[in-house]
């Protein structure tokens, strides 16, 4: 049960989180002008790293802000948490 | 013959209040104090259970969580009644009952005990092997092996007991109160930190607190009372909160710990009523000691297993800590020093001491020649081959070991005893540490899986890290302890410390006999009843791993997770295979290290509070006429209302025909509301949805689809324009809180310069919807001050009303087809105005419906609900609902999935209206639907998505989801079912009122 440093509200309970997936995947700006394949690229891939993952997570059951994390997926450590639209920090 | 296996010395034990309890029925007497281990041993019980596969006798083996065979039923209430605790950790109280599991008819005479002849027969993986084919036996095979197996019986009746949840935070958390936990919590008090001890016991002091012995000294006292005094100290401590009779089950990352607390166990029955039985504690340290100490290996030889074989240094806790005598002419068998300490604790309480048997060669520490000095006969090299007695061992066999320990030799002797003693070294418990994510280094020398790196704020300490001899005990306690915390004290230096030192080690995974392998019945697993035979059985077959190994012989999967033996199996595996034991690795441990009971883990969420009930603000109205309810995720809806004996079937039909005929009224308050406002609103409902939203009037209602970026239609509902940058936008009930969501995560991730605010509104409003013909007239008489007409208040608009002055929203919005009305109004208000609209509507017979009527009108036009006529697989295309889908905007949610070669493929499910070719035959929803019914195998189409029969038509409908059905129409088809086959025929997907006249009848 990790214990989430939210960038708004500080350190939470892991159940008052969801998780969303890989972070820093941008909707494209012109979807029709993409190939299946292209499209199929945003729309279905995603990395699954045994080691450290940028990832989405919303403070659901908080402040219902979405931010990203840095984690080691191999043991749970949170390294980073920064805002929507910030810089990932780099290692 | 009970009372002289009570001896008078024992200081934690109040032989001046006398306990009486029930075992198997028969009436016995303990001490306050006693275990009900204790209490039995010390009336001279030893056979408490027959082993799981071959019903052997089975007796207590340890003092503590680690038992294996005292297994036992607690309680006789239908509701209150437990299965597989151990009696080694029940308190005894007064009104005690409790039974031996796992034999039939009585623990003495056990018809399974057959089982144990035909052993050969029952190998390795039996049950597997036997019992996997054929598989229609298997009711036969699962009645034998439940009445045999009898792991106990489950309570009949609901838990009458309380449970309780807390969360505890905290600077440290010391896991385990022995000495070297009591060390650290002091260490830890003492220096401002927050800090909680727990330990599973009724007291503090681990083993240490009865270790009364001229070996062991510190400061020139005996070990206790050097840390009674200690123990003292404690309670004085402002930082320190204590917690006894409290294991830690669970150890998770980040710190996050489970304990569970018993508060009334221990109680007399009549002083248990109305308080809280268990209490689980949440736990958040920032920092967490382990101090769990080790335990105690048996050894695996031949017959290992009878009752009167127990731990050595469980026999010494009964005789120095309950002064109970578990025999009265006492072998012990041992590979290391710690059984000299039992037979000198044996020795000083009057019980015969016949021998130590030892399979070292003659070692000279301070405890043995203690010992020596005593008299205390020793058989050095030497091994326990063969145990002799049925229901309680007799007589043990002794061979000298050869130089190699491979094998006996010489002569055999026989040595008369009731009881023996065993001790193979000791097992830290890292069970914690591992559950808790770390890794674990193994030590040669001693043979022991030790803590090594772990990513948490973590250290263990004491035996449980590897340290096993008093002085090391301490010392290094305090100094990881001090690191640790980032301390420097004093308490503990220059500490005299008197200790045994162990000079010699020896170790036989697999002790040798006289007697071949294969003849020989040498336990691992007592629950389970797996040998060393099984082991090696397995490692014949081809298992490697140790994992494979484990469930294909059981080998620690009972409920003891194989706590005594699991370095045994590995042992033996090792050799076996070759290979070094550090390579092997171990089993997982997994939580809960001890059992827990379900009433400990769900707390106070029973019950009316297992779950959260939402209820609409009108919910009461519902409930005063006799509405049946139908759960809708969280929420109760009012599903029909029959009027007299009228059955589902009959009331929807009634309820249906009125609200087309005349007037129904709907109670829609569940359906989710999202408020969004901002300069962009516009802009924003234009990228969600699939139509366009820019040129939607003020006042206006519209009809929107929402997709997934995928194209899969996701949710659906009415928006409404209120102001020049406010919209009310409405989903379905269950997915109101996940399209929020999602339009949040768009609005703060993807579109972060949209000027946009979105807020719940669910809960706030009350919608009551009024349908039928006559609902104009209807709204008129409570609303008089509002013009109805089509001019002025057309089919897909908004008004705002005042109801008695209270301000409300009237949509005219249809989702039955017909005329209809929704107000949404502030949800104190809701309850009154439905009321008023009932009392209005009398005079039309206004017919109060529920869902599934509502579910049936809509059936009737063709419109869809989206999770029940869609699954995550259908695009607006798959609906034939083309219109929806905006040609003009560059793009939304979804949009460029709707053009992939997978969504455009002709023969995708497409939603298709069925009729019956008889009327009266309803469809099943769920049925699948084919084309040609003699074909194998049959291809299936589709499926039948909704199915009603309609009073309005009289006939039945439905609507499915058939490949290629839109191309299908008239075609005839059908629905296979067990006993028939029903034909259908392919149609438009309205039924009723293709050219919707009755929305503005
Ligand atoms: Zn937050």
């Amino acid at each position: 049960m990790f214990l989430i440093n939210c960038p708004y509200c500080g350190e939470r309970d892991q159940s008052e989180f969801s998780a969303g997936g890989e972070a820093h995947i941008m909707r494209p700006k012109q979807p029709t002008e993409l190939s299946d394949d292209q499209w199929a690229e945003f729309l279905f891939m995603r990395k699954n790293i045994k080691g450290v993952q940028f990832e989405r997570w919303n403070h659901a059951h908080g402040c219902r802000k979405w931010f990203n994390m840095v984690r080691d997926t191999s043991n749970d450590k949170i390294h980073a948490v920064y805002k929507m639209g910030e810089k990932p920090p780099s290692k | 013959m009970t009372k002289n296996l009570r001896t008078t010395n024992s200081k934690f034990i109040d032989q001046t209040s006398r306990i009486s309890f029930k075992f198997d029925g028969k009436k016995l007497y303990g001490f306050k104090g006693d275990t009900l281990a204790s209490a039995l041993l010390a009336n001279n019980i030893h056979l408490v259970g027959r082993s799981f596969k071959y019903h052997r006798p089975r007796g207590i083996m340890a003092c503590g969580s680690e038992e294996p065979n005292a297994i036992v039923q607690v309680g006789n209430d239908a509701s209150m009644t437990e299965p597989n605790t151990r009696a080694t950790e029940i308190e005894l109280y007064e009104g005690l009952e409790a039974s031996s599991q796992n034999c039939w008819p009585s623990v003495n005479f056990d018809v399974g005990a057959v089982n144990n002849f035909f052993s050969p027969l029952i190998p390795a993986a039996f049950y597997y092997k036997t019992f996997m084919w054929p598989s229609n036996f298997w009711k036969l095979y699962e009645y034998f092996i439940r009445k045999s197996a009898g792991l106990g019986k489950s309570p009949t009746e609901p838990d009458k007991d309380i449970y309780d949840h807390r969360y505890l935070h905290c600077d440290v958390l010391v896991v385990g109160g022995g000495i070297s936990g009591i060390i650290a919590a002091k260490i830890a008090a003492k220096n401002n930190l927050n800090t909680v001890l727990i330990d599973d016991k009724n007291i503090l002091g681990g083993t240490t607190l009865f270790q009364e012995n001229e070996c062991f000294k510190i400061n020139n006292s005996y070990s206790n009372e050097w840390l009674k005094k200690e123990i003292e100290t404690l309670k004085s401590l402002e930082n320190l909160t204590i917690k006894t009779r409290t294991s830690l089950a669970a150890y998770h990352s980040y710190n996050y710990l489970l304990a569970k607390e018993n508060l009334t166990d221990h109680l007399d029955i009549n002083e248990k009523k109305d308080k809280i039985r268990q209490r689980l504690w949440k736990i958040r340290a920032k920092k967490v000691i382990i101090a769990t100490g080790a335990m105690e290996r048996p050894l695996i030889f031949n017959n290992n297993d009878k009752p009167g074989i127990i731990l050595s240094s469980s026999i010494k806790k009964y005789i120095d800590y309950y002064g109970v005598k578990c025999g009265q002419k006492v072998s012990l068998f041992t590979n290391n020093d710690s059984a000299y300490e039992t037979a000198i604790s044996l020795n000083n309480s009057g019980v015969i001491v016949n021998s130590v048997v030892d399979i070292r060669d003659k070692t000279n520490s301070l405890i043995v020649k203690q010992a020596e000095k005593l008299g205390i006969k020793i058989h050095w090299k030497s091994s326990v081959v063969n145990t002799n007695g049925y229901k309680k061992i007799n007589s043990i066999e002794i061979m000298k070991l050869s130089d190699d320990g491979n094998a006996v030799v010489g002569k055999k002797t026989k040595e008369e005893c009731d009881c023996l003693g065993i001790s193979g070294g000791w097992t830290p418990r890292v069970h914690l540490f591992t559950q808790s994510g770390g890794k674990l280094k193994f030590r040669d020398e001693d043979n022991v899986f030790l803590p090594d790196k772990s990513g948490l704020d973590q250290i263990s300490i004491g035996s449980c890290n590897g340290d096993f001899e008093l002085d090391l005990v301490i010392k290094n306690s305090v100094s990881s302890t001090n690191k640790f915390l980032k301390v420097n004290n004093n308490y503990y230096e220059n500490l005299e410390i008197i200790t045994s030192k162990e000079i010699d080690k020896k170790n036989i995974w697999l002790l040798p006999s006289d007697k071949p392998l294969g003849k020989t019945k040498s336990f691992l697993d007592f629950q389970n009843d797996s040998t060393a035979n099984d082991i090696k059985l397995a490692l014949r077959e081809g298992f490697k791993s140790i994992e494979h190994v484990k469930r294909y012989t059981t080998t620690g999967m009972a409920t003891d997770q194989g706590k005594l033996s699991n370095m045994h199996a590995l042992g033996i595996i090792a050799e076996t295979a070759g290979v070094k034991m550090g390579e092997l690795g171990t089993t997982t441990f997994r939580p809960p290290y001890t059992p827990l009971t379900f009433g400990a883990i769900v707390g106070r969420n029973v019950g009316e509070f297992f779950d959260i009930t939402r209820r609409t603000p009108i919910h009461d109205w519902h409930v005063e006429n006799k509405a049946e309810f139908e759960n809708v995720g969280q929420w109760k809806r009012a599903w029909y209302y029959p009027i007299d004996n009228e059955n589902m079937h009959e009331a929807v039909q009634r309820e249906s025909k009125a609200a087309r005929d005349s007037a129904g009224i709907l109670d829609a308050s569940t359906l989710g509301k999202i408020d969004i406002q901002g300069s962009d609103a516009s802009e924003f409902l234009n990228r969600v949805y699939t139509n366009a939203w820019s040129k939607l009037e003020i006042g206006k209602c519209r009809y929107g689809l929402m997709l997934n970026e995928d194209g899969m239609v996701y949710d659906d509902g009415v928006t409404t324009r209120l102001s020049e940058n406010h919209y009310l936008m409405t989903t379905t009930t269950g997915g109101a809180a996940n399209v929020l969501s999602k339009l949040e995560d768009y609005l703060q991730t993807e579109w972060p310069e949209l000027d946009v605010y979105l807020t719940s509104v669910t809960d706030q409003y009350g919608t009551i919807s009024v349908c039928g013909p006559n609902s104009k007239k209807i709204l008129s008489k409570v609303i008089p001050d509002l013009d109805l007409s089509d001019k002025e208040f057309p089919h897909m608009s908004f008004k705002n009303a005042l109801i008695d002055n209270i301000k409300c929203r009237v949509m005219r919005i249809s989702f039955t087809g017909e005329h209809s009305y929704e107000i949404n109004i502030q949800s104190s208000y809701a309850k009154s105005v439905w009321e008023k609209c009932y009392e209005a509507g009398k005079e039309f017979n206004i017919t109060p419906y529920g869902t599934e009527t509502m579910h049936l009108l809509r059936a009737e036009k063709g419109f869809i609900i989206a999770g029940q006529d869609t699954d995550g697989t259908m695009t607006p295309v798959d609906l034939q609902m083309n219109w929806i889908i905006s040609k003009k905007k560059y793009d939304f949610i979804g949009k460029r999935s709707l053009y992939r070669s997978d969504t455009i493929r002709e023969d995708r499910k497409q939603l298709v209206g069925l009729l019956t070719d008889d009327p009266n035959e309803v469809l099943e929803e769920g049925a699948q639907i084919v084309a040609e019914k003699n074909k194998q195998p049959i291809e299936m189409l589709g499926h039948v998505t909704s199915s009603y029969f309609s009073p309005n038509l009289n006939k039945s409908i439905a609507l499915a989801i058939v490949k290629n059905g839109k191309k299908m129409k008239g075609q005839k088809l059908f629905v296979p079912m067990e006993n028939k086959t029903i034909n259908v025929t392919i149609t438009d997907t309205v039924f009723l009122d293709k050219e919707n006249k009755r929305l503005n009848a």
